[in-house]
């Protein structure tokens, strides 16, 4: 048995199996291993595979034996190479930073369940990725988001709850809207192959089923993307909910269902169908920067930290969306860099606030006063993230919005520059607030003893900011692998 | 209930064909309605039957918490087992093909046993919740 | 047009039951009825796959030299596991409820609103 082979299996396969591990094994350091086990090996394939596909093209793994279109095909090409090692990336450094600051966020006999419930998270995640089989996409959602709503539901304040119970609600709405599609879809072609649904969709772009199912596809993926206007689960789920689960999700969910958009605009309907039949290039265009614009100003207004920058996510959302409805190669690059850029930044964001969060025991404005002061490393941290959302040069944050202005000029659409440059002023007054809490004010009375974040929270957290900071000196990873992404899903299409 | 002797009678005479007929949708889930999903509800029903009549903490002592999470676990891992046996006879994962000289031989082993993993975690998961649910008090202790 | 009506009989259906159960979700303010009205709705997609999968003519897909046309086995199999994934949504959403009536005391979404917005009241003065 040639292990080398089987690497697309093993991806999902890995962490599914750490989870009924982590069940059986109910002693909460025992239960940690086979998961922290099975992330770190997940990362390891991941990373194996990006180098396969770079030297010798797409890898096809037919699940059972089966042929694909008949069986179950895992298809790992220039862009679902990249995602998955993002989402098993931000895993890895995620969950050592989840089991120090779970000591204090979660009841004791939950642990074993907390780290069963993030293997099973990051199952469905990899395997929305990897599928080439449209109803193994929605399984791989449905595993993904139960073991989310649960994660989120595992918070201290009590309004977790209520939070992930909204977002179980939108959520599965999203799923069923997802299926509503899939079914058309599957209708009209008679096949769940994405690959092969593409081929068979070239011919049908006008029939009306197969806009009917493109509509409810952009729907369902949009609730989960928070695209604006649906974006009102996002804030409170990301708000409520335990750091490490904040952290990861923020880092992941979402560039997941931007990654399921992409699949299904340019590998299964095609351009022509997206962009010439419906009038997805303007209806994008508006909802992205209304949340590029909204979002952030809502964010100024917010007295939570975890809320601010929450809101500030579905700010950048808007970004991504914008690259896509450019519907060029620049555009795309820009999207898809911008995943990586965005995930490594909230990711480190998210980490360094649940480490302010320990320390000061809350994390509204009023009680990060003096955080500078008190813990510097956290707070410059907190600063250098920052940067990167508003895009300074030197940070991931601005090589995906150079790549958006860029795109934006071969369009010839000045105004757009305009307006995005004026939505990085925007998150320089949100990143001005915490700024101003932190250093231009003196800790309270209780909290001045406070010491520095222990190194379980603190180094996971730098290796993230150590990645903004990486990524946006040195673009070739994220911007080469996202060129030829944006490459191939443009020339597949068209 | 358990005062109720005409419950109680007909509780003991049906449960155990409940529990027949569970396995017989098992394993005849290739020839008609049926399957590991249906057989393992129709399983926890039985138990929840005999949960309501005989009390709760009865049915705790036949199936005790230890065993029904383990049998959740048990279930996905002998799922995954028979991935993995495929993965080591030569095929790819969960090929049913290589599991025996013959393929279709091999097709109906492999279904067989992934449908005996999935009857174990659902009547594993069903019961948890139905314990989980029954054990709350209305207001509110555990 | 009344036949053409009859011919989509399953479609009208499930259109019927997808409204209604989003109409639930949106206008019911108890948790539980939501949860209720979400259920419909995923079982109007049931509808959807398995109208057109039953060939007119066809018998169960189990191979025999007897017969030629077989209802399509692929849409039943989606289903079962579309049924899986709201029983255990239904489960995740109704265990929700009960820890939500155990923090807050209520199961009226208003009820649990209101009751949230006094204490970030004051947390926010912190």
């Amino acid at each position: 048995m040639n292990a080398h082979e089987h690497l697309p299996a093993l991806q999902v396969v890995l962490p599914l199996a750490a989870a009924p591990l982590a069940v059986l094994l109910r002693d909460r350091v025992a239960a940690f291993v086979p998961v922290l086990a099975a992330t770190w090996a997940a990362f390891a394939i991941s990373v194996l595979m990006w180098l396969q596909v770079g030297e010798s093209g797409p890898i096809s793994y037919a699940l059972g034996s089966w042929a694909p279109p008949w069986g179950i095909e895992y298809r790992v090409d220039s862009l679902s190479s990249l995602l998955l090692m993002l989402v098993s990336g931000v895993a890895a450094v995620v969950l050592p930073y989840g089991r120090a600051s779970i000591e204090r966020e979660i009841r004791q006999d939950n642990h074993a369940l907390f780290y069963a419930m993030f293997a099973l998270c990051l199952t469905g995640l990899l395997g929305i990725v990897i599928t080439g089989d449209a109803f193994n996409l929605f399984v791989f959602l449905e595993i993904s988001s139960l073991s989310s709503y649960v994660l989120i539901a595992l918070g201290r304040d009590r309004r977790a709850l209520v939070a992930a119970y909204q977002y179980l609600i939108m959520g599965t709405i999203r799923a069923t809207f997802i299926v509503i599609g899939v079914g058309l879809l599957y209708l009209k072609t008679g096949t769940l192959n994405l690959a092969d649904m593409g081929v068979r969709l070239q011919e049908m772009t006008s029939h009306r089923p197969v806009l009917a199912a493109l509509a409810f596809l952009t729907v369902g993926i949009s609730l989960k993307l928070a695209l604006f206007p649906l974006h009102q689960w996002l804030p409170n789920a990301y708000a409520y909910a335990p750091s490490a689960v904040s952290a990861f999700l923020a880092a992941t969910a979402t560039k997941v269902s931007v990654y399921a958009l992409l699949r299904f605009y340019f590998s299964v309907f095609g351009e022509t169908a997206v962009f010439r039949r419906l009038p997805m290039e303007d209806f994008m265009l508006i909802l992205a920067l209304a949340g590029m614009f909204v979002a952030s100003t809502v964010a100024i207004f917010q007295r939570d930290l975890k809320r601010l920058f929450a809101y500030s996510s579905v700010a950048q959302i808007g970004y991504i969306v914008l690259g896509i409805s450019f519907d060029s190669v620049t555009g795309l690059t820009a999207t898809i860099a911008h995943l990586v850029n965005h995930a490594v930044t909230k990711g480190g964001l998210f980490l360094l606030l649940g480490a302010a969060m320990a320390g000061m025991g809350g994390i509204t404005l009023a009680r990060v006063h003096g955080l500078g002061r008190v813990m510097p490393l956290t707070a410059f941290g907190i600063v250098l993230c920052g940067l990167s959302l508003i895009g300074v040069p030197g940070t991931a944050g601005f090589v995906s919005k150079w790549y958006l202005i860029l795109a934006a000029l071969e369009k010839g659409q000045w105004w757009l520059v305009f307006l995005i440059v004026a939505s990085s002023l925007l998150a320089v007054a949100y990143v001005w607030r915490f700024v101003e809490a932190a250093y231009f004010h003196a800790p309270r009375a209780d909290l001045a003893a406070v010491r520095e974040a222990p190194a379980g929270l603190a180094i996971p957290a730098w290796i993230m900011v150590g990645a903004t900071i990486w990524f946006g000196l040195d673009t070739s990873v994220t911007v080469g692998s996202a060129a030829r992404a944006a490459g191939m899903l443009l020339r597949v299409a068209s | 209930m358990t005062r109720d002797m005409v419950l109680r009678v007909v509780a003991k005479l049906l449960i155990p064909f409940i529990l027949l007929f569970a396995l017989y949708v098992q394993f005849h889930g290739d020839f008609g309605p049926g399957g590991g999903f249906q057989a393992g509800v129709i399983f926890a029903a039985a138990m929840v039957f005999y949960a309501v009549i005989y009390g709760l903490d009865n049915a705790r002592r036949v199936l005790p918490d230890w065993l029904v999470e383990s049998m959740i676990a048990a279930g996905v891992l002998l799922y995954l087992g028979v991935g993995f046996a495929g993965l080591l006879l030569g095929g790819n994962f969960l090929d049913y093909f290589v599991l025996d000289p013959e393929p279709v031989a091999g097709q109906h082993r492999g279904i067989f046993w992934v449908e005996a993993g999935v009857a174990i975690t659902v009547s594993g998961v069903m019961l948890k919740i139905f314990y989980l649910f029954a054990g709350r008090g209305t207001d509110g202790e555990q | 047009m009344f036949a053409h009506i009859w011919s989509h009989f399953d479609y009208w259906a499930m259109l019927f039951l997808a409204m209604a159960g989003l109409f639930i979700v949106i206008a019911r303010g108890n948790l539980i009825k939501k949860l209720v009205g979400l259920g419909i709705f995923q079982t109007s997609v049931y509808l959807l796959y398995l109208g057109p999968a039953k060939i007119v003519g066809g018998t169960a897909p189990i191979v025999d030299a007897a017969f030629k046309v077989y209802s399509n086995p692929l849409p039943h199999v989606l289903i079962l596991t579309a049924i899986v994934v709201g029983v255990a949504t239904l489960a995740l959403g109704l265990a929700l409820v009960v820890r939500i009536r155990e923090a807050y005391g209520t199961i009226e979404e208003d009820e649990v609103l209101r009751r949230d917005v006094q204490p970030a009241g004051e947390e926010a003065q912190q």
